[in-house]
């Protein structure tokens, strides 16, 4: 092999739970880049570091028993290995478990790769009573083996030197595993058949091709068919093969083989492991027979749920009051570097921006929720309780086509009451069952997140007042029940032909978190979050404000606007009168710059909690123009030490005060008429006809609609329709919405909120629905089945209802009952195919 | 009999993998090879799945899966 200075790709390979990412966080510290491999959804970590003049690139595989063509991450791990060629592979071998760990070195060996055998977690494996003789692993494998502790950062340097000497030698490893004689003889002649293929032999290890197809490996047939001219003879000559070896062996390859590197495994491992004392996982057991336990273990799940609902959720909530002045305060900056606004009309790019960054921050602003859980869910998944959680509840949630692993995704969602959909979908990124990962992502929307609870207090204010904790506690639990129906159904229809793992799950020992890999997990997953979404969120928020602004209202009724806005202003100026010492402070157009220092100081009047805060705000705009501030007073102020009463000043006041009211009144009409006659006004009366069978006239159409954006916004665009003053109290609106709306009756409202409970994720889930799955189409699909879902049950609700004659209540009970009977009926319907 | 007709406490030995297929592959690559002893932990709260213990680690099953494992007890 050539020397040379220049990159050299590295791949660290392993079983899942031998400490892999550790070990490739300790050799590459923070230079780490994360993405996923191409065309699928599996992480692809990749780092890099320096010794010696050499500059190695190291990537992360996925973590796998085998290397078979089964699973997405073998099929991953094993193509890397075949098409990118590394000059090393570091296979991290958990040296407590040293048996199974090597029916995976055995057929990395297998691939002809220059192998260096990494021997992690040695402390466990002492504390077993294992005395590994690393020097005499080495021999057998003829490969160096370094003993390293990874989560203590122990064996570093001799790892990277170990890298770096075998990465010099370009020697592939030369252990060679014998089948025995019945399949020797048979590899022997579909390697000789296979070396006469030039291509073939040319780009893969012939011995692993060759043990491949006696395997019946689907892919490494498809790369004979692919590679070679004479491919369907080299497969009918397998074929033969196999074929010969079932006759007479009486069964197939794949299962000898597999014997046979278990059986070498532990040849190897008895020769150079010495045992002290029997294999015992003393404390994890101790542990298990409480946390798996028939009556404490439900018992501890929920706790644990509820612990990080609590501390997430709502303790994480409870945290973004602190850090929305930082948000706020960037809005601002925006705000004061825009151009400035207008007594009616603002500017296109004031308005615009403004709400592109508005959109943003309301997603921003869940960042404290984001660190918390994942950082939870880092230590839920290092502790080992994860696979406790999915051993616990798998039996549940299998019966509607989900896995024990399902539970986690759909309590960030918002299981109960408030949630996120967005790291729910997210949290799906550990379950190997891609049928049952799948559904989990199409029903982690469908809980109720923290953005549907203002929507749900308002409707319930309206028309359930009386029976407040039922309410809630129906739009609660009828989710989780749709949710899971809906799960079934798709796991029966469109999910039918989706990979569904066997559930052969690893129990791993506890152990003990370190502070570092958790706080890198979560950094991690929150910068990739933020970095995916943002820039999506605001090429949609442009298209929402497009679609909910435009084309805007006619030129007469501009023309009338600004008649109404300059009567407002001429009676303003009569009302202060032409004598008044402060009339040429409002003289032609600076009556703008008060209006922007009147709503300056309002504001900040507002976010001053006590005395000296307040004080504090009057020193600065005392300062910054103090004729307006003897105003903004009522021209009551201090002066020398005097009290000073100005009544010009009070006199101006009041009639701003009147001239303001004037002016928002105008500016929320505007508005209105703007948001109706808008392409999403028009769709909203367009549809009219049809929802009205759900109950939705046009003004709940165009609210629905323009919260799909963020669902935050659901609650201020009804606000913007209903006309409700902004900082008015959710109450205010309730009243207006009774005032407008005379002819609603509680099972509008009902509808509405069935309607919101289903409605489709909001877009940053949307994008990580595409993220996680791959797939545009999946995307598309969880927009819309959503709002079909919805439609069909709000008018269930609502038409039913009526014909029926049934209350508010009535039609919750029934309808919740209905559904329940359902979803039991789901329950029983054929659960998964017996053995293949 | 095969491996989920044990119950918790009991120890088999592996007589054959039956399962084909993913599952049979799965089961072959974490261990389940014939001769392996197979100690039953326990099962999980509602029963399905169970907890082994093998080759000195711990792995689950369902039911469904554990068909797949001929074995005879101990």
């Amino acid at each position: 092999m050539k020397k040379e200075s220049s990159k050299k790709l590295v791949a660290v390979a392993g079983q899942p739970n031998s400490g892999k990412s550790t070990i490739f966080n300790i050799l590459t510290g923070a230079r780490q880049h994360v993405a996923n491999y191409p065309g699928v959804t599996v992480e692809k970590k990749t780092g890099s570091y320096h010794l010696k003049g050499d500059s190695i690139e190291l990537v992360d595989l996925p973590g796998t028993y085998s290397l078979t063509s089964y699973t997405q991450e073998e099929r991953i791990a094993r193509d890397f290995l075949l098409n990118e060629k590394p000059a090393v592979v570091v296979d991290v071998v958990d040296a407590s478990n040293l048996e199974r760990n090597l029916y995976l070195t055995f057929q990395l060996a297998e691939m002809d790769i220059p192998l260096v055998i990494n021997l992690n977690m040695m402390d466990v494996a002492e504390k077993r009573g294992m005395n590994i003789d690393a020097e005499k692993l080495g021999q057998q494998l003829g490969a160096s083996v370094v003993p390293t502790v990874g989560n203590r950062g122990k064996g570093k340097n001799e790892l990277k030197e170990a890298v770096r000497a075998t990465s010099k030698e370009g020697q592939s490893n030369q252990f060679r595993l014998d089948y025995g004689e019945a399949l020797e003889t048979h590899l022997m002649s579909l390697e000789e058949i296979l070396s006469d293929d030039k291509t073939l032999s040319g780009r893969y290890p012939l011995r692993w091709l060759a043990v491949k197809l006696m395997e019946n490996d689907t892919e490494a047939q498809r790369l004979v068919k692919e590679n070679s001219s004479d491919g369907n003879k080299i497969l009918n000559f397998a074929e033969e093969k196999r074929k010969s070896y079932i006759s007479t062996q009486k069964k197939p390859p794949e299962k000898a083989i597999a014997q046979l590197r278990y059986q070498a495994a532990q040849n190897i491992a008895e020769a150079s492991v010495t045992r002290k004392k029997e294999i015992k996982r003393s404390l994890t057991d101790r542990f298990d027979q409480i946390v798996c336990n028939r009556f404490l273990g439900p018992i501890i799940l929920v706790a644990t749920i509820y612990l990080i609902y609590e501390l997430a959720i709502v303790q994480g909530y409870n945290i973004t009051p602190y850090t929305w002045p930082f948000l706020a305060g960037f809005r601002d900056f925006i705000a004061s570097i825009l151009p400035s606004e207008g007594f009616i009309f603002d500017p296109f790019f004031r308005s615009m921006p403004l709400w592109v960054v508005n959109g943003t921050i309301a997603v921003l602003n869940y960042i404290p929720i984001f660190l918390i859980l994942f950082a939870l869910i880092a230590i839920l998944e290092d502790t080992g309780y994860m696979a406790r959680m999915a051993f616990i509840l798998d039996r549940v949630f299998r019966y509607f086509g989900l896995h024990g692993q399902s539970v986690l995704p759909m309590v960030i969602g918002g299981l109960y009451v408030g949630g996120c959909a967005i790291p729910g979908v997210l949290a799906t990124r550990g379950m190997k069952d891609e049928k049952a990962r799948m559904a989990t992502i199409m029903i982690v929307p469908l809980m109720n997140c923290l953005a549907k609870i203002p929507f749900y207090v308002l409707m319930i204010g309206l028309f359930f007042a009386a029976y407040k904790g039922i309410a809630m506690f129906f739009i609660a639990t009828i989710t989780v029940i749709i949710a899971l129906a809906i799960a079934k159904i798709l796991s029966l229809t469109i999910l039918r032909r989706k990979e569904s793992a066997p559930f052969v799950l690893e129990m791993p020992p506890y152990h003990l978190p370190t502070v570092q890999g958790v706080l890198r997990r979560c950094l991690e997953r929150t910068w990739l979050f933020v970095k995916k979404i943002i820039t999506i969120v605001i090429v949609v928020a442009i298209i929402i404000y497009v679609l909910i602004y435009f084309p805007g209202i006619s030129k007469e009724r501009k023309a009338y606007y600004i008649s109404q806005a300059d009567q407002a202003q001429q009676t303003f100026l009569k009302r202060i009168g032409k004598d008044n010492p402060y009339a040429p402070l409002f003289a032609s157009d600076k009556l703008m710059e008060f209006a922007q220092y009147w709503g300056d100081y309002k504001k900040a009047k507002m976010g001053a909690k006590g005395k000296e805060a307040k004080e504090v705000v009057d020193q600065g705009f005392r300062k910054k123009n103090f004729e307006f501030f003897k105003i903004v007073k009522k021209g009551k102020y201090k002066s020398e030490g005097k009290v000073i009463k100005d009544k010009y000043a009070k006199k101006v006041y009041t009639a701003y005060k009147k001239l303001d009211k004037k002016r928002n009144k105008l500016r929320r009409e505007d508005r209105e008429e703007t948001i109706v006659g808008s392409y999403m006004g028009r769709a909203g009366r367009f549809i009219e006809p049809f929802t009205r069978w759900a109950g939705f006239n046009w003004r709940v159409n165009i609210a629905l609609m323009s919260s799909f954006a963020a669902k935050e916004s659901s609650v201020a665009t009804l606000g913007g329709i209903y006309q409700s003053p902004p900082g008015e109290k959710e109450g205010a609106l309730e009243e207006r919405m009774r005032e407008k709306e005379v002819g609603w009756t509680a099972l509008h409202v009902l509808a509405i909120m069935l309607f919101m409970a289903m409605y489709p994720p909001c877009i940053p889930t949307l994008l990580m629905v595409r993220l996680e799955t791959g797939s545009t189409k999946w995307m598309l699909f969880a927009t819309f089945y959503p709002i079909v879902l919805g439609l069909i049950i709000s008018i269930l609700v609502f038409t039913g209802g009526s014909l029926l004659g049934l209350s508010g209540m009535q039609a919750m009970i029934t309808f919740y009952v209905l559904a329940l009977i359902f979803l039991v009926l789901m329950g029983f319907i054929k659960r998964e195919p017996e053995l293949t | 009999m095969t491996l989920d007709e044990m119950k918790p406490g009991q120890v088999c030995e592996i007589v054959d993998v039956i399962a084909v297929g993913i599952l049979g592959q799965r089961l072959m690559d974490m261990g389940f090879i014939p001769g392996t002893r197979i100690s039953i932990i326990r099962n999980a709260p509602l029963i399905d799945p169970i907890e082994l213990e093998m080759k000195g680690y711990n792995v689950s099953l369902r039911h469904s899966e554990a068909k797949g494992v001929e074995v005879t007890p101990l």
